[in-house]
């Protein structure tokens, strides 16, 4: 936790992490673990309509469907047996279809992309690449309706103490200079720019992209403040910065499309940043769909009963109940609190102190919305108070003296106004 | 497969919080009232004692009894009661009879705070509310001249708004200004010492407790109207500094004008707030029927800061047709 400064009467000041000297050991190579799990967004079918089963075989890189003739697929991390197809819930009651395998020690690779989709062209890119480690999602940069004309590549992270993006820019500039041609000639956009953090800039230019840089402080790395900072656009409340034609993709996912199309192999393992309770970093490379317990497990790390497990950073991460859940291709970091760092929120009432007015990049009247969101007034939240122009930093609640979660009632009132919204479309 | 009887606490983003709480707030504000309220005990003696004591401890009394009538969690661990206890006794005189502040205190918290909700809720400064009633119920107990005519502390006793009031500016020569910051005045048990409330002050505002926009504005409305008297009738008007460290301008400004529910959050409206809250104090002083306008200024203002305070920036993406 940072506290906050004796002085409090600016703004909170929270600084990016910055990688100075990264040696060659930076990143930990974990072994295959023996199990992984593999998430689709989508419900589970019918067992009678899935074409996988439990008991199949499948190889490393291997695209897998679970119904003929659908276009979700995900691909597989291992070589291994099938173990069980089930239901999973994540965040926002997000269902996923869960498929876990068990793994082999050895892996035997997959021909299909490296015989079918070794060109770099759309249609290889959606239909091999959607879930390249990075969490690059081909299917919303490729979108036709509202092409992309602007495509950003992260070589900062988005969340505090994270690094797994300034460390593929730190160790990988040849790979990303490499991707980024791939990327331009599969998005075809006019503009590429990459952000990174001022003390990286030079470093960067080698990549051939417009280098901008981003001011190391929270929350200047969030796709709509670059927008803002950066092309001096502004995303609309409620639109997503596709929608304004503004790509983003993370320099880990540039690295990796440059792996695939110069190996003939879908990557299958991802760079995640672990933060210890102490807040030391350490930076693993594993396969995608690797338990959180079994990273933990390999580097030693206790946890204990009450500990508090977050796949991401401190800000805007996801908390998870067990070690069981996997770490999925956009999982860009683990971080471990210990149950004595976990700051619980309190049911006081806004004090109406004012502090995440000061806060909030958006210019949102907090004060004013977390009061109509406390008593279910949604629509009025959005319609009055900005509800739908919040960024999702997290500021507010990290400054709120009163504790009250409000960054969580923010999350909660944009759901239940979206599901609201679509209800009221299919009444018409 | 991972320990299943192992459970991680869940909860939303973000995971880390900067560590203020409401509790650490109201100590802070305790603290920064501390020098001021030392002199005040130092000058007056046991009754000042007394009256800090009781008030504090009736304030914190009337909100358990609210709290367990209201059937609400006990919210006299966030020390914002105490505050409200606290200050009260600061702006009385140091000979308020124990009924008074038995009945100051309810109006605060029952009436003020309590019934709005609690903590957060109240439109009105509670403190402010109560003292406001007094004075028109009972206003020879908190008329300083009369309540304190039997204590001679060594200076010129009369109080300085009155003098200036009923005897013009010429009245303001019998006091000077090291004597106002040194806390030379008769008054409230904690309002009179001024530089122990702007140390208090200035300690606040460097903390992040309070917003200095809202004390300087309030300063600056104060100053400018009070000079503008003044130069219109030297006479009759007594000058802008005698006005800022006079009364319970200091006070108000530091710990009465800022209190967090009645006050703006935007910087525009704070600063509209402020000023036009000092303008009224002075207002009410030079012209009014009151002897000290900060008490009915800020109510005023606080009966206006709802409108005041919609004058705030668009947020990010309004307003943008075409963006």
């Amino acid at each position: 936790m940072i506290k906050r400064p004796f002085f409090g009467f600016g703004k909170p000041k929270l600084k990016y992490p910055l990688l100075e000297d990264v040696p060659q050991d930076a990143i930990i190579e974990l072994p295959v673990p023996p199990k992984v799990t593999l998430l689709l967004k989508r419900p589970p079918l019918r067992t009678d309509d899935l074409i996988l089963k439990t008991g199949d075989e499948v190889r490393t890189g291997q695209k897998l469907r679970l119904v003929d003739g659908s276009e979700d697929y995900l691909v597989s991390s291992v070589t291994g047996t099938i173990d069980g197809i089930s239901e999973y819930i994540g965040y926002l009651g997000q269902r996923y279809t869960s498929i876990s395998i068990d793994a082999a020690k050895e892996d035997e690779w997959d021909h299909e992309f490296s015989e079918v989709g070794n060109t770099p062209n759309p249609e290889t890119a959606c239909g091999f690449l959607e879930s390249l480690p990075g969490g690059s999602d081909f299917a919303t940069l490729l979108n036709f309706q509202a092409p992309v004309n602007t495509v950003i590549v992260y070589g900062i992270d988005k969340d505090l103490l994270v690094t797994t993006n300034q460390l593929t820019v730190r160790t990988g500039i040849e790979a990303l200079v490499k991707g980024a041609g791939y990327l331009k000639e599969i998005t075809h956009a006019g503009r590429m720019m990459i952000v990174v953090p001022p003390h990286l800039t030079s470093l960067a230019e080698k990549s051939g992209l417009q280098v901008k840089a981003v001011r190391p402080t929270y929350p200047n790395a969030l796709p709509e403040i670059v927008m803002k900072d950066i092309l001096g656009e502004v995303v609309q409340p409620g639109k997503s910065p596709e929608e304004a034609g503004v790509g983003f993709i993370s320099a880990e996912a540039v690295a990796a499309l440059a792996a695939a199309f110069t190996d003939g192999k879908i990557p299958v393992n991802k760079i995640v940043t672990v933060v210890k309770k102490d807040h030391s970093v350490v930076n693993v490379r594993t396969r995608i769909g690797t338990h959180v317990g079994g990273i933990l497990d390999a580097l030693h790390i206790e946890t204990e009963h009450g500990d508090r497990l977050v796949l991401g950073g401190p800000m805007m991460g996801n908390t998870i109940y067990s070690g069981d859940i996997p770490i999925s291709s956009d999982t860009d970091a683990v971080m471990i609190q210990g149950k004595d760092q976990v700051i619980s929120n309190s049911d006081t009432p806004c004090i109406n102190c004012g502090e995440c007015v000061r806060a909030c990049p958006a210019d949102i009247p907090i004060n004013m919305l977390v009061r109509l969101l406390e008593n279910g007034l949604f629509e009025e939240a959005a319609r009055d108070y900005d509800l739908l122009s919040c960024i999702e930093c997290g500021l507010c609640s990290y400054v709120c003296t009163a504790r009250i979660p409000v960054f969580h009632y923010i999350m909660l009132g944009k759901y239940e106004f979206a599901r609201s919204e679509s209800a009221e479309d299919s009444n018409v | 497969m991972y320990n299943q009887q192992k459970l991680f606490v869940s909860s939303h983003a973000p995971y880390w919080h900067n560590g203020s709480s409401v509790t650490a707030k109201s100590y802070h504000l305790m603290l920064a009232a501390l020098p001021a309220v030392v002199m005040g005990i130092c000058q007056y003696g046991i009754p000042a004692v007394g009256v800090f004591a009781f008030s504090i401890s009736c304030a914190m009394i009337w909100e358990l009894l609210m709290n367990l009538a209201m059937r609400r969690p006990v919210s006299i661990g966030d020390g914002n009661a105490a505050v409200i206890g606290l200050i009260l006794a600061m702006l009385l005189p140091a000979t308020t009879p124990w009924w008074t502040v038995v009945v100051g205190t309810f109006v605060a918290i029952v009436l003020g705070k309590q019934v709005f909700g609690g903590i957060g809720c109240n439109p009105l400064n509670p403190t402010l509310v109560a003292l406001a009633v007094m004075t028109l119920s009972w206003g020879a107990l908190v008329d300083f001249d009369v309540s304190l005519v039997d204590y001679d502390l060594g200076f010129h006793m009369a109080y300085p708004l009155a003098a200036v009031k009923y005897f013009g500016a010429s009245a303001a020569a019998n006091y000077s200004s090291q004597g106002f910051l040194l806390g030379q005045q008769s008054g409230g048990i904690g309002s009179t010492f001024g530089l122990g409330l702007i140390i208090g002050g200035v300690y606040l505002i460097l903390r992040g407790h309070i917003r200095w926009e809202i004390s300087l504005s309030f300063l600056a409305g104060v100053f400018v109207t009070a000079f503008l008297f003044s130069i219109s009738d030297p006479n009759q008007y007594a000058g802008p500094i005698f006005h800022l460290l006079t009364g319970y301008t200091l006070i108000g400004a530091f710990f009465l004008a800022t209190e967090d529910s009645s006050s703006p959050v935007n910087f525009v409206p704070m600063l509209i707030y402020g000023a036009c809250a000092g303008i009224l104090t002075v207002l009410i002083r030079n012209i009014g029927f009151f002897v000290d306008g900060v008490v009915f200024a800020l109510l005023m203002m606080n009966v206006a800061n709802p409108i005041i305070d919609k004058i705030r920036p668009k947020a990010m993406g309004k307003g943008l047709e075409n963006a």
